[in-house]
């Protein structure tokens, strides 16, 4: 399957979608922990995907979104930001408000 | 492979000539980076821009020679 087309199907069916190092039970990665942690805080059901077992999605994720980090947060299709961007979210509050936008929670 | 403090400023800097840069070695290993970037190119555009200026100007170095850069910015 097309990578690109993997990851649109990734993002379409599953509504909060994590690309991350390792698992949100056992990240392989302290930022990916740190989103994946900051989700599980909100208490949002989400989609973690594990690039570290498809070398084609760790590199094709970078392209699909032109971000070269991992990890990356997907909400309804929108690319939300890396680590830096959704723990400055989350601080301020933004990520809840977000998240209450986009009416999943 | 690390990057010195010194050329990732330089790196910023050539992109985005009117940067104020901070950075922080955070772990002594020239490695682990904390960077606190302002400049008027950040003003009126999303924080998704704003950190792709930042990770154009490096060229292809992060997430490479460059593993950890943590980015904040803001515009002036």
């Amino acid at each position: 399957m097309d990578i690109n087309k993997k990851i649109e199907s990734l993002i379409s069916e599953n509504e909060v979608c994590l690309f991350m190092k390792g698992t949100a039970d056992a990240p392989q990665c302290g930022f990916s922990m740190a989103v994946s942690n900051v989700l599980k805080h909100l208490n949002i059901n989400f989609k973690s995907v594990n690039v570290l077992e498809d070398e084609n999605l760790r590199q094709g994720i970078k392209d699909y979104s032109d971000w070269p980090t991992i990890p990356q947060l997907y909400v309804k299709k929108e690319f939300i930001g890396g680590c830096d961007i959704i723990k400055e979210m989350f601080e301020k509050g933004d990520l809840k408000k977000l998240f209450e936008d986009k009416k999943i929670i | 492979m690390a990057l010195p403090v010194e050329e990732i400023k330089k790196l910023i800097m050539d992109s985005i000539p009117d940067a104020t840069i901070e950075i922080k070695d955070l772990m002594g290993d020239n490695n682990h980076y904390a960077a606190v970037i302002k400049s008027s190119q950040f003003n009126n555009i999303s924080k998704i821009e704003q950190h792709k200026l930042v990770y154009k100007s490096l060229k292809g170095k992060m997430g490479n020679e460059l593993h950890a850069l943590s980015i904040t910015t803001e515009g002036k």
